[in-house]
C-alpha cells in the first residue's frame, strides 16, 4: 500500500511541471489556440524532446516503458495548464491501440512518428446516434480483395483537423448495435474520399466531423482483429477515460487553487470576501470534491492493470462517475466564488470550468456510468 | 504507487476474519445488524474476548499491551470489525483516556488504570461538552477549585455517551478562571460513583437512551486524580481529539449497510418484483457505492501517510474522512429506509429477541435513520470540520 511516487516519477513531475510553467502561460495559449488546427507544433517538439511523446511505449519499440501511474503525472500536469495539445488523442489513444493489437510492421510505420513529434493520430469513434456506446457503429469497413473499403461519417474527433492518421472504428459484419463484426482501422488523413469539417470546440480544442466515402485501405490498415475488435476498443477507451480523471484532477487542483487565491484577495464590505463563513465552507466542499476524485484516479490508474477486463471496467466507471460529480462541482463553484470576473473569456477560470464540463461528456458521462456500475451488480 | 496489499496483509485479513467469525456471539451480530443496542453485558463480554486475545488495545504501546501492529494492519483490522460487524472497541477507555494516561500520566497512574481500560474492568465516558459549550468545547464552565489534596468540583457535562454504565469519567475543569479560555483547564479523572455525581438520562429521537447530563455538585476527588500539569488540559484534550480519527470514516460500517441493503432489496418487492430491479433505486445505492469507494481510498492515503512519515501532527486529511464518512451512513439508513418504505413506520413492539422474524428486521431502521443524524454532528460537527479545511488546508 504506497500512493506516493518514485524517485524517478517525481522527477517526471518536476520536469514536466517546470516546461509547461515556461511555455504555457494563459496568454501563450490564446496564440497556441490560433495556429492552425489549434495547437502549438512547437510546444508539442518540447514534449517529445522531454521524451513525454514516447513514455508509454515500450523500450522495444523506442519508448520509454513508462505505466499507468506514467501517463497520470503527465495527465495531470496538462490538465492544470489546461494544455491543448493532442496527448490523449496521439498517445494516449492512437499509441494505445498500437500498443494492445499493433503488428510489428504497424508500429515501425506509425510509432517513431508519435514518439518525435512529426506524426500526430485522431480517434475516429463517435457517430450520430451512438452515444456513448462503443459497440454502437454504423460506420462500414467492406473487404475489396485483400483491403477494406471504408464509408461512414463521424463527429468531434479530437485533433481532426490536424492528424495524419485517423484511428476509425468500423462495422465488419452484423447490424448498428451488435456488439461482434467492429474493427478498428488506422486510416491516412489523406486518404481518398476522406473529407473533415473542423472547427473549435467549447473548452478551446478544436476537432472535426470527417465524412469516409469509398476510402480505400490495404489488409495491413486493420488494428487486432477486424471482426472482433469491441474488446480492445473498450480496452484503449478505458485507459482514455483513466487518462481524463487524471486531466480533470489536474485540472480541479488548479481551479481550486486559483479560487482560493482570488478570495483571498478580493476585497468587498472592506475585508477579503475569503473571511466570509459561507465562502470558507464552499471552499472546503470544493477540496472535499477534489480529494475523493484524486483517490478514483489513483484508483482507476491501478485499475488499468486489473487482469479481470469486468472488474477493470467497473472500477474504471466508478471512477468517471466521482470524477464527473467533483468536476461539475468544483467547476462550478469556482465560477461562483469568482463572481462576475468568472464569468469573463479574459479570466482563467472560466477556461478550467469548460474543460472540466466536456470531460465528464467524454466518452460516457456519470450517469451512463453510474448506470454501468448499479447493473454490473454493485462496487462493495 | 501501489494500490495492492501484500501477501502478509491479506493473510492478516484472513486471521482478524476467522477470529470474529468464531469469537463474535451469534446474537451481538445479529443485533448490531439490526441497528440495535446493545446491553452492557454483552458489549463487555465481547471486550474481554478481544483483550483476551491481546487485540483489546492494538494501537497502544507494546509495552503497554498493544500489538505492534503497522497503520495498514490496524486499518484492515478496523474495517473487519466494522464490517463483521463486531461491536468496536470502547473508544473513551482505548482511544481517548488511554492514550491520554500513558503520553502524559505518572507512572502510578499508569499502573493503576492502563491494565483496566484494556479489560474494561472500568468503564469510561467522557465529560468534554457542557450545555454551553458545544462546539466551541473552550468555553466550559465546570469549575475544580483545590482545597488541599483535593479537587472540589462543581458544574454540568452533556452528551455524555453511555454515562449509565460508566464506573470512571475523565473530565475537563477549569482550575484557572481568570487565564485565558484554553490556558485555565485541567484534565482530571473520577469515580462516578463519588457523591456528588448524578446522570440524568436523555432521550434521543430514535428513543434510545445513549446520552446522559452529567451533574457535579461539590464532588471531592484527590489531588492525585489530575493527569499531567495543572491548566494543560486543553493540550491533552486537542491530543486525545487527534487520536479520535482511527476508523472516524467508518468506512467497514457503511460497507457492511450497503451489502445489508443489496440484500433486502433482493427480497422486498416494490411493483410486484423486487425493488433491486428498479434502476432508480438501483442508481443510488451505485452511487452510494461510488461515493464509498473514493473514500475508502482517501483513508487509505492517510492510512499510507500515516505509515510512511509517521503520525504526527493531526492531518486535516481527517476532516475529509469525517465529513464524507457521516454524509455516507447517513445516506446507508436513508437507502434502508426507501427499502423498507411502508414498513418503517411501526415501533418496535416486538422486542429484540429475534423471536418474530417477519417483523424484527424492521423495527429498527427508522431508530437507526433517526440515530444516524447524529454523525455530522458529534466529533467536531461538519461545519466545524469544514472550518479547520478551509483554515488548515486552504490558509482562508
Amino acid at each position: 500500500m504506497d500512493f506516493d511516487l518514485n524517485e524517478e516519477q517525481r522527477l517526471l513531475k518536476e520536469s514536466i511541471d517546470g516546461l509547461l510553467t515556461d511555455s504555457y502561460d494563459f496568454e501563450s495559449r490564446k496564440k497556441y489556440m490560433k495556429e492552425k488546427g489549434g495547437w502549438s507544433k512547437a510546444v508539442w517538439g518540447k514534449l517529445a524532446e522531454q521524451g513525454l511523446l514516447g513514455l508509454p511505449f515500450s523500450e522495444a519499440d523506442g519508448g520509454f516503458g513508462g505505466g499507468g501511474v506514467e501517463t497520470m503525472i503527465v495527465m495531470e500536469a496538462l490538465g492544470k495548464a489546461l494544455v491543448l495539445e493532442p496527448y490523449l488523442a496521439t498517445v494516449v489513444i492512437g499509441g494505445g491501440f498500437l500498443r494492445h493489437a499493433g503488428t510489428d510492421a504497424q508500429k515501425a510505420a506509425h510509432v517513431p512518428g508519435i514518439i518525435d513529434g512529426s506524426k500526430t493520430l485522431a480517434f475516429a469513434q463517435l457517430e450520430k446516434n451512438s452515444r456513448y456506446d462503443l459497440f454502437d457503429v454504423s460506420t462500414t469497413a467492406k473487404k475489396k480483395g485483400d483491403g477494406w473499403v471504408i464509408d461512414g461519417e463521424k463527429f468531434v474527433v479530437l485533433n481532426g483537423e490536424n492528424a495524419d492518421t485517423l484511428v476509425v472504428t468500423a462495422r465488419t459484419k452484423g447490424n448498428r448495435r451488435d456488439t461482434s463484426g467492429i474493427g478498428v482501422f488506422l486510416v491516412p488523413a489523406n486518404a481518398k474520399g476522406v473529407t473533415k469539417k473542423s472547427y473549435p470546440t467549447q473548452d478551446g480544442l478544436h476537432a472535426a466531423d470527417i465524412t469516409f466515402t469509398g476510402v480505400e485501405v490495404g489488409a495491413d490498415a486493420a488494428v487486432g482483429n477486424p471482426e472482433d475488435g469491441l474488446a480492445l476498443i473498450e480496452r484503449v477507451v478505458d485507459e482514455a477515460r483513466v487518462a481524463l480523471c487524471a486531466e480533470a484532477v489536474g485540472l480541479m487542483d488548479e481551479s481550486l487553487k486559483t479560487t482560493v487565491e482570488y478570495i483571498k484577495t478580493r476585497k468587498q464590505f472592506g475585508v477579503a470576501i475569503g473571511s466570509f463563513q459561507s465562502l470558507q465552507h464552499r471552499a472546503s466542499d470544493m477540496f472535499v470534491a477534489a480529494e475523493q476524485a484524486r483517490s478514483m484516479s489513483m484508483f482507476a490508474t491501478m485499475a488499468n492493470d486489473f487482469e479481470d477486463a469486468k472488474e477493470r471496467a467497473n472500477a474504471i466507471a466508478a471512477a468517471k462517475v466521482q470524477i464527473g460529480k467533483s468536476a461539475k462541482f468544483v467547476g462550478q463553484q469556482s465560477i461562483q466564488l469568482h463572481g462576475g470576473i468568472g464569468m469573463t473569456m479574459e479570466a482563467r477560470i472560466g477556461h478550467y470550468f469548460k474543460r472540466l464540463t466536456m470531460i465528464e461528456n467524454t466518452f460516457g458521462d456519470t450517469d451512463y456510468h453510474q448506470r454501468r456500475v448499479a447493473d454490473s451488480g454493485g462496487l462493495i | 504507487m501501489d494500490l495492492a496489499f501484500t501477501k502478509e496483509e491479506q493473510a492478516f485479513r484472513e486471521e482478524v476474519r476467522s477470529f470474529f467469525r468464531d469469537n463474535v456471539p451469534p446474537d451481538t451480530r445479529r443485533k448490531l445488524v439490526e441497528g440495535r443496542h446493545l446491553t452492557k453485558d454483552e458489549m463487555v463480554t465481547w471486550w474481554r474476548i478481544l483483550n483476551k486475545k491481546g487485540w483489546g488495545v492494538s494501537h497502544w504501546p507494546k509495552q503497554y499491551g498493544g500489538t505492534g501492529w503497522t497503520s495498514v494492519q490496524h486499518y484492515i483490522f478496523n474495517e473487519e470489525l466494522q464490517s463483521y460487524p463486531a461491536p468496536q472497541p470502547l473508544a473513551f477507555g482505548v482511544s481517548m483516556v488511554g492514550p491520554v494516561i500513558y503520553t502524559f500520566g505518572n507512572e502510578e497512574q499508569k499502573k493503576k488504570y492502563l491494565p483496566r481500560i484494556a479489560n474494561v474492568d472500568d468503564w469510561w465516558c467522557q465529560g468534554f461538552s457542557e450545555p454551553g459549550s458545544g462546539s466551541d468545547l473552550a468555553s466550559l464552565k465546570t469549575k475544580a477549585e483545590r482545597k488541599g489534596d483535593k479537587w472540589i468540583i462543581n458544574g454540568q457535562k452533556t452528551w455524555t455517551t453511555l454515562a449509565q454504565h460508566a464506573d470512571m469519567i475523565f473530565c475537563l475543569c477549569r482550575t484557572d478562571a481568570s487565564a485565558k479560555k484554553q490556558m485555565g483547564i485541567s484534565f482530571i479523572v473520577f469515580p462516578m460513583k463519588s457523591k456528588g455525581v448524578t446522570v440524568r438520562p436523555i432521550q434521543t429521537i430514535d428513543g434510545g437512551h445513549e446520552v446522559n447530563e452529567v451533574f457535579f455538585d461539590d464532588v471531592e476527588v484527590p489531588y492525585e486524580n489530575l493527569i499531567g500539569e495543572e491548566n494543560k488540559g486543553w493540550d491533552y484534550a486537542k491530543f486525545l481529539l487527534g487520536n479520535e480519527r482511527t476508523g472516524i470514516a467508518r468506512v467497514g460500517v457503511s460497507k457492511e449497510r450497503l451489502r445489508r441493503i443489496r440484500d433486502l432489496a433482493g427480497k422486498v418487492e416494490s411493483g410486484g418484483k423486487p425493488i433491486i430491479q428498479d434502476s432508480a433505486f438501483r442508481e443510488k445505492l451505485a452511487a452510494c457505492e461510488i461515493e464509498l469507494k473514493a473514500l475508502e481510498l482517501t483513508q487509505l492515503r492517510v492510512v499510507a501517510d500515516e505509515g510512511k512519515h509517521g503520525k504526527g501532527k493531526p492531518n486535516p486529511a481527517s476532516s475529509v474522512l469525517k465529513i464524507k464518512g457521516s454524509e455516507i451512513q447517513q445516506t446507508t439508513t436513508e437507502l434502508l429506509m426507501e427499502v423498507i418504505g411502508p414498513f418503517a413506520a411501526p415501533y418496535d413492539v416486538h422486542g429484540d429477541d429475534g423471536s418474530n422474524e417477519a417483523m424484527d428486521w424492521t423495527a429498527q431502521i427508522a431508530p437507526s435513520y433517526f440515530n444516524n443524524r447524529k454523525v455530522s454532528i458529534y466529533g467536531g460537527s461538519n461545519e466545524i470540520q469544514r472550518n479547520i479545511i478551509a483554515k488548515a488546508v486552504l490558509g482562508l
